[in-house]
């Protein structure tokens, strides 16, 4: 039992990419087989991640340090160097709160993925490529190192972009994956450049390390431009957002919820490279500032462009690119007044981060719900479709819920979360506030109107049948997590969201000295 | 036959298979010691398999090459370096147990500058003979998918 907790950080990146490997060979005794195997796999995974998460966050969040090929296993620098050679996992609070929502996202989709998928062929090839995406998500939230970073990164890229054009006879979603693997890969160079100014300047490229030795010299500053703008991508922050829209839109419906995840892990990234990298070397007010522009833009064009969408995916995709503008604007908040305020900076950081699970819980919740609607339906245009809620009850409820909380409606999770980021940026400036406020309830606004098109109304479809039991047990899942975060607040707020806050705020030399030591 | 090329490819192409294959399979074995490894290593025999198509054809590649073998050779070379992995779990995951253990691969390299042992690194090899695997069926998987639609056309 020891011996697993202690390997769990590695297992958790290990297991499923084992289960890709191993789902196309089972996959030749027949798809009931398969689904068994991937469950096993799933659940192993998820027990590993909460394994992990309860490790770091009964040591209060603070970071342990696993190196791979070492003898014993946190010896960061072996015989007298100065300089960490070998690969290494860095999980510490933060690490561990993003790695709980993968998980979470993770357990949803697969079991949604059974029913989803019943009469589709391909199976073989989809769980692997989930699997392969999973791996990479969960890598990119434990590692210590930038380079190992970029890895999991491509890695995400190409599983992602395999899953987006899964359906390759729809000709939209074969569009979406090539933008998709485009600006993937266009952002993917951007940090491989980044890396190599960085390698070229100081010989390392562990994230403890370089956060030691970069100082606010011009190469360094490029290197932080290029991460940011490039890691910005990837979360689909606003104005490189177009690849989202289309990604989730056109996704099958578990891998737009695991996009979102995916998405997150993005910004996760880019938070450990502001506050871990460049965290003592830059001038923070002034990025702090950008990353509020960025955030409002994000906020702005998610929303007013969600009102104008007719497809129930596209506009849902709105709704979550709008929705990292909420958490882009509590970190950056944070970032602004950390010097100035820090009572305040610090509940915006709260909020921020208490927002990612949220949203990865109510967003992935609508579109597993669009999901069904649009297998039920036959279409994705609101205009076709009506009065889903005489024959679609469940569904109906729980897309309700799902809605209600993106829009911030108490007493869902969304009310919480933003009502932290609302208070702390009133504290940086009131008409951040307002343009907050403002959009969510333009996103009460949104969602009122498609629930009202799909849902309510009379039978404007015959034979439409309830989502299967699978999917709906797995939107059931999202939507407990939505109502218990929203009733229960102050209690996960203290567990989870503080330890990951504290990780990024104040934990930066706790991360430097778990490597270098001293 | 349709699709092939002239006389003089394809002999050309029958010598350097072979030479091809050879350096191929020498990159992968030297990965721990010389420039390159087992992702080097199995793109050169990748392209040598790769001379099948382009000098006799698709339909030749086609009776030669079996597709689904491929994709598991891949899956069985990703299974092997996970494995490998897995073998040093008791200490730390990737750990080299086999190095200077006096099995295969297991020598002691001495101090000091040498002209590279070749039987030393421990489990380094057998993982770039993995990675290897993996990468040129990987890669002959890609070259015969993309020759699915080579041929029905029935002009060339």
């Amino acid at each position: 039992m020891n011996a697993l907790s202690v390997h769990a950080p590695v297992l958790l990146v290990a297991t499923p990419l084992l289960a890709a490997f191993v789902v196309p060979l089972v996959a030749k005794l027949g798809s009931t087989v398969r689904n068994a195997v991937v469950g096993v796999f799933t659940l192993l995974t998820a027990s590993l991640a909460g394994l992990v998460a309860a490790n770091v966050l009964a040591g209060s969040g603070a970071p342990s340090v696993y190196v791979f090929g070492a003898n014993p296993l946190n010896l960061t620098l072996p015989s007298g160097m100065h300089v960490p050679i070998r690969i290494l996992f860095e999980v510490d609070g933060m690490s561990a709160f993003m790695i709980l929502i993968t998980a979470l996202v993770a357990v949803a989709a697969t079991l949604y993925s059974f029913s989803y998928f019943k009469e589709h062929s391909g199976g073989e090839m989809y769980y692997p490529l989930l699997f392969l995406l999973l791996a990479a998500i969960f890598g990119m939230e434990e590692t210590g190192d930038l380079f190992n970073f970029f890895v999991f990164l491509e890695i995400a890229g190409i599983a992602a972009c395999g899953l987006i054009g899964f359906r390759p006879w729809r000709g939209r979603s074969q569009e979406a994956a090539f933008k998709t693997m485009a600006l993937y890969t266009l952002s993917g160079l951007f940090v491989l450049i980044a890396l190599g100014l960085l390698y070229g300047q100081h010989g390392g490229l562990n994230i403890a390390y370089l956060s030691s030795r970069v100082g606010a010299g011009m190469l360094d500053l490029v290197a932080l431009g290029l991460l940011v703008v490039a890691l910005g991508t990837k979360a689909g922050v606003a104005p490189m957002h177009m690849w989202a829209l289309d990604a989730y839109g056109e996704a099958p419906a578990p891998i737009s919820a695991v996009l979102v995840a995916s998405s997150q892990a993005s910004l996760y990234g880019l938070f450990r490279v502001l506050f871990t990298l460049f965290g003592a070397a830059v001038s923070v007010a002034a990025l702090g500032w950008f990353l509020i522009a960025l955030s409002v833009l994000t906020l702005f064009v998610g929303v007013t462009m969600a009102l104008l969408q007719k497809d129930i995916k596209r506009l849902i995709a709105y709704g979550a690119v709008s929705q990292i503008g909420y958490m882009l604007l509590g970190v950056g908040v944070g970032f602004t007044t950390s010097g100035s305020r820090p009572a305040y900076g610090f509940v915006a950081m709260q909020g921020g981060i208490f927002h990612m699970v949220n949203d990865a819980a109510c967003i992935g919740l609508l579109f597993l719900a669009a999901g069904a609607v649009h297998r039920a339906s036959g279409t994705r245009d609101l205009n076709r479709m009506g009065g889903l809620g005489h024959d679609m009850k469940w569904t109906a409820a729980l897309f309700a819920i799902g809605a209600l909380a993106l829009a911030g409606v108490p007493p869902f999770n969304g009310f919480s979360s933003k009502l932290l980021i609302y208070e702390s940026s009133f504290a940086a400036s009131p008409i951040l506030a307002a343009i907050a406020i403002l959009s969510s309830i333009l996103l009460l606004a949104v969602f009122m109107k498609v629930f009202q098109a799909a849902f309510l109304g009379p039978r404007l479809l015959e034979n439409v049948r309830e989502a299967s039991r699978g999917m709906l047990v797995s939107m059931l899942m999202l939507a407990v997590v939505v109502v218990v975060f929203g009733l229960f607040p102050g209690f996960f707020v203290d567990k989870l969201v503080t330890p990951a806050a504290k990780a990024l705020w104040l934990g930066r030399d706790a991360y430097v000295r778990a490597v270098l030591g001293g | 036959m349709r699709g092939e090329m002239s006389v003089i490819v394809r002999t050309i192409a029958r010598i350097t298979y072979a030479l091809i294959l050879v350096f191929g399979f020498y990159v992968i074995l030297h990965g721990h010691l010389t420039p390159g490894g087992g992702f080097q290593g199995g793109a050169v025999v990748a392209s040598g398999f790769a001379l099948l198509p382009v000098a006799f054809g698709a339909a030749a590649a086609k009776r030669y090459l079996n597709p689904s073998l491929m994709r598991h050779l891949e899956e069985v070379g990703s299974l092997a370096f996970l494995a490998l992995g897995f073998l040093g779990i008791g200490i730390s995951f990737f750990y080299n147990v086999l190095a200077n253990s006096g099995s295969l691969f297991g020598a002691a390299v001495p101090f000091g500058p040498n002209s590279g042992i070749l039987n030393s690194a421990g489990t380094l090899p057998f993982m770039n003979w993995a990675v290897g695997l993996k990468v040129m069926t990987g890669l002959m998987t890609i070259v015969l998918v993309l020759l699915i639609g080579a041929g029905k056309e029935g002009k060339d």
